[in-house]
């Protein structure tokens, strides 16, 4: 036997969310939680129930790619926008550095009612932080979300830096913002079994600064989720 | 299995497809009438997991629709020798049985493995009881010991049309030392031996602690940096259809 689904689903679990239109104006705190990981410019976005930045066992977007192997936001940005997303970019003025926390306030949603935030994490091919389509409750107070670490599945994760990598289709770690990993690495796999966003395995890395099979150092640059720390107050 | 993706826009909307729904057989349970029925209608939910690891395919999924007295495992105590099966070896046939002696309102059991990336879906149905539970499994088949799953969800306040969704965390029955060894692994990393009646580890349950791999320094491992991965992995959501 076959079934189809189609299924709307609540980013929060147990909890069942009924919509709303009320205009909302929410103050976001994001923290990176990792212990040497680089977040890019942070792409936030409220927008309606049927958008998703990406969604964890589907095909990534070519504009998700964009985001999560280069850093760019601009095309993701740009194209929910056309579908009635209101977006803020780069709320840190850059990069989230470990442990930094970056304060949003007064972001106005109008009458979109869910939350996603993205942004590439640094050093890694195609790794990323998202929070996909979260209901924002229609009750003031404040929130606390803990996001996880995704892999777009559209790039090898040979954990190599190159310059000019961050293009999508450009094999590589485009930077490493920490400046303390390695180079000259052979490089940890060629291949990527699984070619849907999934939840990010992490890099291996490795000890040698001039050889071994990666360009990041396994006891600086590795993660266990969650990664990031949301803290949302409805006003 | 038949994996559709539509992509809408560019974006990936809440299309997801699909479906193998594979159950076998319906293990439907003369004896679940004892319990209090709240009414007496059908009850039917739709069970998905996707597989959110990169390279570890899940044994066929296993799903039991109960009421509050069922437990498969409980952390740090020791794993059932049915839960020992299904996490050393993919094989649910037992946990399954088990849970069809205790009264369970429906099992299924998924007929395939779910590669990383996709998708199965399961129905179950059974008549309407106060107390509503649902509890899936599976191996994480490129491990010693390794399995992912949730107990007990509480779906009685599930309306028709109404979906819950879950990130699954993963678990160590405890039951075979996570060697990572030739032989010792039962899915396409190595072919080995699955269950095995010794127990060489700690012998209670825990949270997972990873995989090492050969590309991270363990060179007798048959594992490699495919085979890495990060809680949660997997993706479950719960519709109830009736």
């Amino acid at each position: 036997m076959r079934f189809k689904s189609i299924l709307k689903t609540s980013a929060l679990p147990l909890l069942l969310v009924s919509s709303f239109t009320q205009a909302q104006t929410l103050d976001i705190e994001i923290s990176n939680l990792t212990h040497g990981m680089f977040f890019t410019p942070l792409l936030v976005s409220s927008h309606g129930e049927s958008l998703h930045l990406f969604e964890s066992g589907e095909l990534a977007s070519d504009e998700l790619k964009i985001l999560a192997e280069g850093g760019d936001t601009g095309s993701l940005s740009m194209a929910t926008t056309a579908l009635g997303a209101i977006n803020l970019e780069n709320p840190a003025a850059g990069l989230l550095a470990p442990s930094a926390t970056v304060e949003i306030t007064d972001f106005d949603t109008l009458t979109n009612d869910r939350l996603s935030i993205a942004a590439m994490l640094l050093p890694t091919n195609d790794g990323f932080v998202g929070l996909d389509s979260w209901a924002i409750p229609d009750t003031a107070g404040t929130y606390t979300i803990y996001l996880n670490a995704y892999d777009a599945g559209s790039e090898v994760n040979n954990e190599l830096v190159v310059d000019g990598s961050g293009a999508v289709g450009t094999l590589g770690i485009p930077a490493n913002p920490g400046a303390n990993g390695g180079s000259a690495g052979t490089g940890v796999t060629s291949t990527e079994s699984n070619e849907m966003i999934h939840i990010h395995r992490g890099n291996v890395g490795d000890t040698n600064d001039a050889s071994g099979v990666s360009d990041v150092d396994s006891r600086i640059h590795r993660w266990l989720n969650p990664v990031a720390k949301v803290v949302v107050t409805v006003k | 299995m038949n994996v559709k993706k539509y992509m809408a826009m560019g974006f990936t909307l809440a299309l997801a497809t699909s479906m193998t729904a594979c159950s076998d057989s319906d293990n439907d349970n003369d004896n679940s009438d004892a319990k209090s029925k709240s009414t007496n209608d059908s009850y039917e939910y739709q069970v998905s997991v996707s597989n959110l690891t990169h390279n570890q395919p899940f044994s066929p999924l296993a799903v039991v629709l109960h009421d509050n007295s069922e437990v498969l495992w409980s952390l740090g105590e020791a794993a059932s020798t049915s839960l020992e099966i299904l996490a050393e070896g993919g094989d649910a046939t037992s946990l399954i049985a088990d849970a069809d002696t205790a009264g369970a309102y429906d099992t299924e059991l998924g007929d395939g493995v779910i590669p990383p990336g996709e998708m199965v879906t399961l129905e179950l149905e059974s008549d309407a009881y106060d107390e509503m539970f649902l509890s899936v499994v599976t191996m994480l088949v490129n491990t010693n010991d390794a399995y992912t799953g949730k107990q007990a969800i509480d779906v009685s306040a599930l309306e028709i049309g109404d979906s819950l969704q879950l990130n699954l965390p993963v678990y160590d029955a405890g039951t075979e030392a996570n060697n990572e060894l030739a032989g010792s692994i039962p899915g396409p990393a190595d072919g080995g031996t699955g269950y095995s009646d010794v127990r060489d580890d700690t012998n209670v349950v825990s949270m997972h602690p990873g995989v090492v791999s050969n590309t991270d320094g363990y060179t007798d491992s048959v594992l490699d940096s495919s085979h890495r991965f990060d809680s949660p992995v997997a993706k479950l959501v719960i519709t109830r259809t009736q």
